[in-house]
């Protein structure tokens, strides 16, 4: 069986990272294995702009973006296989493949880092009542389908959900001539960037409706049209508020789930809220020598984060590579999320190895304004920070230092959570 | 031959007519089958339970139990000789109020009676050591072992292929309006296509079967479409029953059943409500209610998180709850009111009215009639060795197009280039599973229909769901 230091399971934006990283860390076998014919993932299918802010203080396109990581990959001459998808993984860090070439191959990795990303909830999964026509699709095939195969996909269009891709999708959509003619939202409050909800539907004039769903699925060949409908509190139907719309397309941005079949099949344990893997502040899983990043192991708003993820995660399997084993990780400290607070990453730090940073990322459970966002070492306030805004659809961070825990050898618990006053 | 073009046609490519067509295929007998859709197991057929009943339901001495027990005694061979997926995971009928249990024995004794093998009643607690995720509340159950699951699209696509590699000739996007009597036999009306003169009929044509009927015969029918709701689980699920798992309709009214499907999803549905529309393929709100609410009476903690779609399917109802298998007119022979079980019932209808028909007309059977029918290799269930040998001869069996079910693209290309070969994504879908898994084609939709246009020489702009006026795009961009 082959042996390489690193696999990384996917070429998107957070394998590139977590590849660039590890090489800079001194990790010369790497190889990353790619299901698509070119690297760079999703985001060659978002052409919108928005993208780097962070990253490279510029505002660049999704290619461009991408274009940067490929180049250093590139230059770096870190080895990848193109349309090859990985079918196994085990607790082992066996990886099997299969491609054209190859056929059915399989490899012994030192790390594994897992970079596969996510996929769009579709429209099975919200059981939406009705006939299933051609003309539903989720907003990333139609992404897909316009932004990569150069094909228009309707006419008339409406838009369940107003996740940030359905959103893009609503401008990218009238840009090509079609009328969006409502977005949708079942929740108070949308699941997309306040960014978006400017500049691809107020821009444009289209109406947001929030608390509002589709409660029927019209056309027996193609949509012919939905009837909407208000919800109540708790998300059901309002008699009397339903409105019909004629229209040929429906775009489901409804939620997106992290891709964890090959990481349920090594062994790895799950999160229930992210749908991810439980990691540490090395962003290790549970399972030794298999690390996670990016969106497989919670969704993100800006790829920039997902960069800066990916890359702690190639220098951390990288650092476990060089020493051959695990570092000894005796003190575990469970973060908890709670009062609002829906999940964190990591959901474990050691005290003991951190490093003197460790970034960590959350949402919340609601639109809340002006609340605290408050951190306990059991059951100890350590800081409490106002925002103005929280919302389901930004992503939060605070950062905790390792000098912090000086004070706390005994400490059992992190605690981030909301406070009101 | 009288002029006429053929000896036999058949109407409707569901896997009543499409089983007729295999058997008559035995026979010397120029037959053609016209289906009004763009493929066969385009209607009922793909919307159903996919449930290889027993055959204790129908009334002794009925058709319906007749073809029942005769059509799931078939299925095993059948399935071998025509390489589609069954399997014999057994029935369960489920008692939940001591009151009900003479229904159950009853039931028992009518499958008795209707020659049903190995069936038995045993206790609640027999029941959870076999499912435990049975409820408290059973008390007793009917145990079928010979109940089955089957791959409903494959069943009716192997019998359609076999059929035509026989000499049977497929006309899809056919749509008869009309039908008369002529000298020694029939002339059918084809919607903007040229007549089909006929000496046989056979009406097979599902929910519209009265239609044709009323036609020809003065004793008319009358077909209901019955309306049932489904919901499809995650293979996740797929293990939370390994039965078929159905209610004893009781005090609490008739119940939904839960069942493994062949392909390891978890099925649960349907409902039963007669509509006037016969295209009426929708699911409502309240009967996917319904369909959650009832399952679980009889089995506890599905996984109602894990439903990847819901669909609805049209059973061809007839009013006096029987099948309708014979000759209506001279020489025109219904196959209708094919409701639940039709499916189990294929089969054995089609050799029913095969012999009738060759009977009749005094053809005498082929001596080169091609028994046999090899399906589309399933790569990913292969072992590695058989695996990579594949992908050496035919390297695109080692692209996977469909990740989550694991298609590539070389059975992608299979269900295109053979016999009968997939015109539409639906095609596709029912034949190597591409799209039906949990992103629902979401991933690899772009990738297929590339495929699809490219083997089958069908512009982009052209590509469709199912039949025309279900385009995928409306141009470029």
């Amino acid at each position: 069986m082959t042996h390489h230091d690193i696999v990384i399971i996917g070429g998107g934006p957070a394998g590139l990272s977590a590849a660039a990283a590890a090489r800079k860390a001194g990790i010369q076998d790497i190889l990353i294995l790619e299901r698509d014919g070119v690297l760079g993932g999703i985001l060659n299918q978002c052409i919108h702009n928005g993208f780097g802010l962070h990253t490279f203080k510029e505002e660049l396109t999704g290619p461009e973006y991408a274009s940067r990581y490929i180049a250093m990959v590139e230059e770096e001459k870190i080895p990848y296989k193109l349309n090859t998808i990985v079918v196994d993984i085990n607790k082992q860090r066996e990886v099997t493949y299969i491609n054209k070439e190859e056929g059915l191959v399989t490899i012994q990795a030192g790390a594994v880092i897992l970079a596969m990303g996510c996929r769009e909830r579709p429209r099975g999964a919200l059981n939406t009542p009705g006939y299933r026509p051609a003309g539903i699709y989720s907003a990333g095939t139609a992404q897909r389908l316009m932004n990569i195969e150069g094909y228009c996909v309707g006419k008339e269009v409406v838009i369940l959900g107003s996740g940030d891709i359905g959103l893009i999708m609503a401008r990218r959509m009238t840009l090509e001539g079609a009328k969006v003619k409502v977005v949708a939202e079942l929740m108070p409050y949308s699941g997309g960037l306040k960014r978006n909800i400017v500049q691809c539907l107020d821009d444009y004039g289209i109406p947001l409706k929030l608390s509002h769903t589709i409660i029927n699925i019209e056309g027996k060949d193609r949509l012919t049209g939905i009837t909407l409908a208000e919800v109540d509190s708790n998300r059901n139907p309002i008699p009397g508020t339903e409105e019909h719309y004629s229209c040929d397309t429906l775009l489901l941005s409804v939620g997106l789930i992290p891709e964890n079949e090959l990481s349920k099949g090594a062994g790895v344990s799950m999160n229930r809220i992210t749908s991810g893997p439980n990691v540490d502040d090395c962003l290790e899983t549970e399972v030794e020598g298999i690390y996670a990043c990016g969106n497989v192991l919670h969704v993100h708003d800006l790829v920039d984060f997902v960069s800066q993820e990916a890359a702690l995660a190639g220098e951390n399997a990288a650092a476990y590579v060089k020493d051959g084993k695990e570092k000894e990780k005796a003190h575990r400290v469970a973060l908890a999320a709670e009062n609002g607070v829906r999940y964190t990453v990591p959901q474990v730090l050691n005290v003991d190895t951190m490093k003197d940073t460790v970034t960590v990322r959350f949402r919340v459970a609601d639109v809340y304004k002006d609340r605290y966002i408050a951190i306990y070492y059991d059951d100890k306030l350590i800081s409490r920070k106002k925002k103005k805004v929280l919302a389901p659809g930004e992503m939060e961070q605070v950062v905790l230092k390792k000098s912090s825990f000086a004070d706390y050898p005994e400490i059992k618990q992190i605690k981030i959570c909301t406070e009101v006053e | 031959m009288s002029g006429l073009q053929y000896d036999v046609t058949i109407i409707g490519g569901g896997v009543t007519g499409a089983a007729v067509a295999r058997e008559l295929s035995r026979y010397q007998l120029k037959t053609c089958l016209v289906e009004k859709t763009e493929d066969v197991c385009s209607g009922t057929s793909k919307a159903n339970s996919a449930i290889v009943h027993a055959g204790y339901d129908a009334a002794e001495g009925s058709m319906k139990a007749k073809m029942n027990v005769e059509g799931n005694r078939m299925m095993g061979e059948l399935s071998k000789d025509l390489d589609f997926p069954f399997r014999r995971n057994g029935s369960l009928v489920l008692c939940f109020a001591e009151e009900d249990r003479p229904a159950l024995q009853a039931l028992y004794e009518r499958g008795v009676a209707n020659g049903v093998p190995d069936l038995k009643i045993i206790s609640g607690d027999e029941v959870r050591a076999m499912e435990p995720n049975v409820t408290d509340e059973v008390v007793a159950a009917l145990f079928a072992p010979t109940g089955g699951i089957v791959c409903p699209f494959n069943l009716n696509i192997a019998l359609a292929e076999n059929a035509c590699d026989n000499g049977v000739e497929f006309k899809f996007l056919t749509e008869v309006t009309d039908i008369t009597r002529i000298e020694g036999g029939y002339k059918l009306a084809v919607k903007g296509k040229e007549d089909i003169t006929t000496r046989f009929v056979v009406n097979a044509a599902g929910v519209y079967a009265d239609v044709f009927h009323n036609m020809v015969s003065e004793d008319k029918i009358e077909i209901v479409p019955r309306k049932g709701d489904y919901c499809l689980l995650d293979q996740e699920a797929g293990k939370h029953v390994d039965k078929t798992i159905f209610q004893l309709p009781g005090k609490y009214g008739k119940g939904v059943l839960v069942a493994p499907t062949i392909h390891g999803n978890l099925l649960i549905g349907p409902t039963a409500t007669d509509i006037e529309e016969k295209e009426g393929t929708y699911t409502t709100a309240k009967e996917l209610a319904e369909v959650t609410e009832k399952s679980a009476r009889g089995v506890k903690n599905i996984p109602y998180r894990q439903v990847i779609t819901s669909f609805s399917g049209l059973r061809a109802h007839e009013a006096h709850d029987e099948f309708i298998i014979g000759e209506a007119a001279e020489g025109f022979y219904d196959a209708a009111g094919i409701e639940s079980p039709g499916l189990s019932s294929a089969p054995a209808i089609g050799v029913y009215l095969a012999e009738m028909i060759a009977g009749k007309a005094q053809a005498a059977k082929k001596e080169n009639f091609i028994a046999t029918r090899k399906g589309i290799p399933h790569v990913s269930a292969m072992s590695r060795e058989e695996r990579a040998a594949l992908i050496k001869e035919r390297p695109d069996y080692g692209t996977i197009v469909c990740r989550c079910e694991n298609v590539s693209e070389g059975e992608i290309v299979d269900s295109i280039r053979r016999t009968l070969g997939a015109r539409s994504l639906d095609g596709i879908k029912r034949r190597v599973r591409q799209g039906m898994g949990r992103c629902q084609a979401g991933f690899c939709t772009p990738r297929t229909m590339e495929i699809l246009s490219r083997e089958a020489g069908i512009p982009m702009e052209e590509i469709c769901k199912n039949q025309p006026g279900s385009e995928m795009i409306t141009g470029e961009a």
